[in-house]
């Protein structure tokens, strides 16, 4: 053995806290969250994409000195040039700015499927499993049966008999869309109901609006975005597809579905007039399902650490 | 599941007499005499809790009435033509959907983060994010129009039917492919999975006989709301590839506002997706053994 | 005694997103044919990892063996392919785990899940593996195998399920059994029959154990020596009675005083070991256990102390063992179980 010295033995000043110090950083919730996203390299893709997205839906009607409706005849189904940068359709309206106007319509379209079924889906599902027993029961009951309705049916049902447009389109996409936000809310408050932190709320005296908005939706917020994120490119799919069957918005409005549309049957001779909405479709669709998925990676417990 | 149909049947009803005007009033040149007479002729006059019962009472003896618009057929008739088209379109799109989405979710799980992983989802990704309606375009264009592989529309021989039901099948495979490979992947990480190693089975034995197996039971829950996708899918392929299926009748009532052959088509496709689901549960019963489906003892 | 294993400087590292992370840093063990060795340690302590790795069954990215040698029998298996430890796994060495709710797959029939063992390593035919699957599940105490056999994992409870596991690892009469906290998710009266089963078949099959565990109680049980872990290196190893009752290690006196004990009054507090282990992607250069270790000497926090002989079957990783270490009195519960041993084997003289 080699020589140590004698001084070597002596005690060590134990610092008290270094005992309890806790050997790793540790990262709130969300912070660790955040960084699992950002490491997903698609998931980032997809944000860029949404961010280039929401920038020309807000100034891409701008850029352009025609606007959507006018229509020009004498320069119908021209091809993409340097006047109009994605080309005419028949009515010689202006592609580039018709497309551009589709996105906030389609976006908002989507926006407005994804909130409105936030807030009857929480409020439902929150209620429900926070309830429990034979409430709970009553309304799952109901939201089974009205979930065992095929959705696309009773949409193009919805759309064959009221008044077409933006309003009933949403809500015919809301009426059972709801459904799934309740379920995973409802399983979310299952879950969290028994922790220990309600318990003290509720010997606190704090009323089951407190408990809930305080405390169990909030700590359900991961599962929440992440099917809200889900939501959208679903709603943007339903209405391009609505619009193809003719139930789309009205004209002269133009979302990216009636666009395809009307591009399809001329796709041989004109192509742009379907390369573009169709395009876009699939870019929003994809940006926001790798978005959606990202999310849900990132939340996902079981991949911590 | 009857509560539900009956609700569609009822819902439907009552919407299509929240239509405005009746299925005559868009037709040019009928004097109001006739229309009147038109209307008792197939009981429109009468008051609506008796057409109500009445419309129920044909559906549960499977008459769904005449069609409004094709003076001479009846919508039992319509149906039966488009039915078994549709079928068999479906039907190919399904097993393709299964075969190809299964087998890209399980490679994609077995060599998880790898370029094979990567590669298979990001096909998986487009697959959903593409509606089948432009996919079908697509596919029209560059094979049947430019490459002149296969014939551009109609249902003639079996190459009629390859580009639409890979159409169809698209998007149902790329969900397919990522609901097999995250089962996949839970099913990995599971601790039979350590044992069966441990029991030093042979690699491959363990991915068919232990991980394939348990990875399959979220897929087959899946085959309910396949059949819908698969469905509703029908409405635009058969359209765009001008094929007489249900679906395209479908759709064409719909631009016609035929109303009782959107009824009828609306109850019958209920009823299949019903009783899909139904068929589904049963499967899965039978798949896995933790689900008694007659309610056998639990053994200590 | 004949020894059927050999661990030499075993080094076993994973690849995480936060940095190489080294579970096991130096481990060194023997065990010889018919014993049961005891591995006790926290979690985190590289107990797990090691037993895992004789089987080689940790997933080689991630990890990996950077150091040491593993001789099985006298041959080495650290440098096996996957497909030559395929005919050792379930063969010669057999394993079991802790959780019998997940270690067994949920469609498949219990009775196949042995039946495969027994088709991969001893060629039955089905039917006489089938016959064999039978006679093991009444061997491990299972009750109408006939029957059972064609049941499924849900249909057993928690000790049965154990007990099925068993007799899975104990199929090809192993000449290893790793146990790797079988019984620590089980209930205590469980969990007592579990361990009277394993030494029961200990005797009749002759396989030696490594039992793997938190738990001293159950080391009590069923130890013929114990090897003590912390933060990826063994502190301290002994026979059962030179561990419980003539410890060494500080850590292994935190252990012991964390245990409430029969003949303990009431004034003897219970110690908890303050702190956690450390982190192991940047594992300190002293000895690992210093920042809890009350006892602690300034060296302790620069270099890691070499294993000290005590015996000829005992030894301890720690300063204290050095000639020129002050004399330190251990804590209450301790001394009072030296107190015992000694008297103990005065008598026994």
């Amino acid at each position: 053995m080699q020589n140590i010295p004698k001084e070597m033995f002596a005690p060590a000043t134990l610092n008290e806290n270094e005992a309890e110090k806790i050997s790793k950083p540790s990262l709130s919730f969300w912070k660790d969250v955040t960084s699992r996203f950002k490491k997903n390299k698609l998931a980032i893709v997809g944000i860029v994409l949404l961010v280039l997205l929401l920038f020309m839906a807000i100034f891409g009607p701008m850029m352009t000195e025609f606007d959507y409706r006018t229509t020009d005849l004498a320069h119908a189904n021209e091809a993409p040039s340097s006047v109009h940068w994605f080309g005419t359709d028949e009515l010689g309206r202006d592609v580039f700015t018709r497309t551009w106007e589709g996105a906030r319509i389609s976006l908002f379209i989507g926006l407005a499927a994804a909130i409105i079924d936030l807030v009857i889906g929480v409020l439902w599902g929150g209620i429900s499993g926070y309830m429990g027993g034979k409430v709970d029961e009553f309304m799952m009951r109901v939201a089974d049966i009205l979930y065992g309705v095929p959705y696309l049916l009773l949409v193009i049902l919805l759309m064959v008999i009221l008044e077409q447009g933006l309003g009933t389109m949403i809500l015919a996409m809301t009426i059972t869309g709801w459904i799934n936000m309740a379920r995973i809310v409802r399983g979310q408050v299952l879950q969290l109901k028994y922790q220990e932190y309600v318990l003290a709320a509720q010997t606190l005296g704090a009323d089951v609006k407190r408990i809930m908005f305080k405390h169990l939706i909030p700590n359900s917020m991961g599962p929440i975005l992440v099917t809200m994120t889900l939501t959208i490119p679903n709603a943007i799919f339903t209405e391009s597809f609505l619009s193809y069957l003719g139930l789309g918005v009205q004209v002269p409005l133009a979302s990216w579905g009636t666009m395809a549309s009307e591009g399809l049957p001329a796709f041989e001779y004109y192509p742009w007039r379907l390369f573009f909405p169709a395009t876009l479709i699939c870019i929003t669709i994809f940006a926001f399902n790798v978005i959606g998925d990202g999310m849900r990676d990132a939340l996902d417990p079981r991949l911590r650490k | 599941m009857i509560v539900s149909l009956i609700l569609i049947v009822t819902a439907t009803f009552f919407l299509m007499q929240a239509a405005p005007g009746g299925p005559f009033t868009k037709e040019k040149d009928v004097p109001p005499e006739i229309e009147a007479a038109l209307n008792a002729h197939y009981g429109l006059d009468q008051p609506l809790y008796k057409q109500y019962f009445d419309y129920l009472y044909d559906v549960a003896r499977w008459d769904f009435g005449p069609s409004f618009k094709y003076k001479a057929m009846t919508v039992n008739e319509i149906i039966n033509n488009g039915f078994p088209i549709s079928l068999f379109l479906g039907i190919e799109a399904i097993l393709i959907a299964i075969a190809f989405g299964v087998v890209l979710g399980v490679i994609a799980a077995l060599y998880h983060n790898k370029w094979q992983d990567y590669s298979a989802m990001i096909i998986a990704v487009f697959g959903i994010s593409v509606p089948s309606f432009i996919l079908a375009t697509v596919l029209q264009y560059i094979f049947a129009i430019k490459l002149d592989l296969f014939p551009v529309a109609r249902w003639e021989s079996f190459m009629h039917t390859i580009l639409p039901a890979i159409a169809l099948s698209s998007s149902p495979m790329a969900f397919i492919a990522r609901l097999t490979r995250s089962s996949m992947l839970e099913v990995l990480s599971n601790d039979y999975i350590k044992t069966a190693r441990a029991k030093g089975l042979k690699k491959g034995t363990i991915t068919m006989k232990h991980t394939i197996r348990n990875a399959m039971l979220p897929v087959v829950s899946y085959m309910g709301p396949l059949t819908a996708g698969i469905l509703t899918g029908s409405f635009v392929i058969e359209k765009i590839f001008g094929i007489p299926g249900l679906g395209d009748e479908f759709v064409t009532s719909i631009t016609n506002r035929d109303y009782t052959v959107i009824m009828g088509v609306t109850v019958f496709y209920s009823i299949l997706l019903l009783i899909s689901v139904l068929l589904v549960d049963i499967l899965y019963g039978f798949i896995d053994p933790r689900i008694k489906l007659s309610g056998a003892k639990k053994g200590e | 005694m004949e020894k059927l294993l050999e661990v030499k400087d075993l080094e076993v590292s994973f690849q995480t997103y936060a940095g190489e992370v080294k579970a096991v840093r130096g481990v060194n063990f023997d065990l010889y044919k018919g014993e049961t060795l005891a591995i006790v340690g926290e979690s985190g302590s590289g107990k797990s990892v090691t037993s895992q790795t004789i089987m080689k069954l940790i997933p080689m990215p991630p990890g990996k063996i950077s150091n040491g040698q593993i001789l099985f029998d006298g041959e080495d298996l650290v440098p096996k392919t996957n497909k030559e430890m395929e005919k050792i796994r379930g063969k010669d060495i057999g394993m079991i785990f802790q959780d019998p709710m997940t270690s067994l797959n949920p469609t498949m029939k219990v009775g196949m899940q042995i039946i495969e063992v027994l088709i991969k390593h001893q060629n039955m035919s089905k039917g006489n593996a089938k016959d064999r699957a039978i006679e093991l599940l009444r061997l491990v105490g299972i009750p109408s195998p006939e029957k059972r056999v064609n049941q499924y994992p849900h249909e057993f409870s928690g000790g049965m399920r154990q007990r099925a596991m068993i007799a899975i690892a104990l199929a090809s009469n192993p000449k290893l059994l790793i146990a790797d906290e079988p019984t620590t998710a089980l209930d205590v009266t469980i969990q007592a029959q579990i361990l009277e089963l394993m030494k029961d078949l200990q005797k009749k099959m002759e396989t030696s154990i490594i039992f793997i565990t938190h738990d001293l109680g159950v080391v009590a049980n069923v130890a013929d020596r114990v090897a003590v872990m912390y933060a990826g290196k063994i502190v301290e190893t002994g026979t059962v009675d030179e561990i419980f009752y003539n410890p060494k290690h500080p850590y292994t006196w935190g252990l012991l005083s964390s245990m409430p004990s029969l003949d303990s009054d009431e004034k003897t507090e219970l110690m908890a070991i303050p702190g956690s282990p450390p982190d192991l992607t940047n594992p300190p250069k002293g000895d690992a256990f210093a920042p809890r270790n009350r006892y602690a000497m300034k060296i302790d926090f620069e270099k890691e102390p070499p294993m000290f002989k005590i015996s000829e079957t005992h030894y301890a990783a720690t300063w204290l063992l050095h000639p020129d270490a002050p004399k330190v009195e251990p804590p209450e519960a301790v001394k009072r179980r030296m107190k015992n041993f000694s008297s103990d084997k005065l008598r026994k003289g």
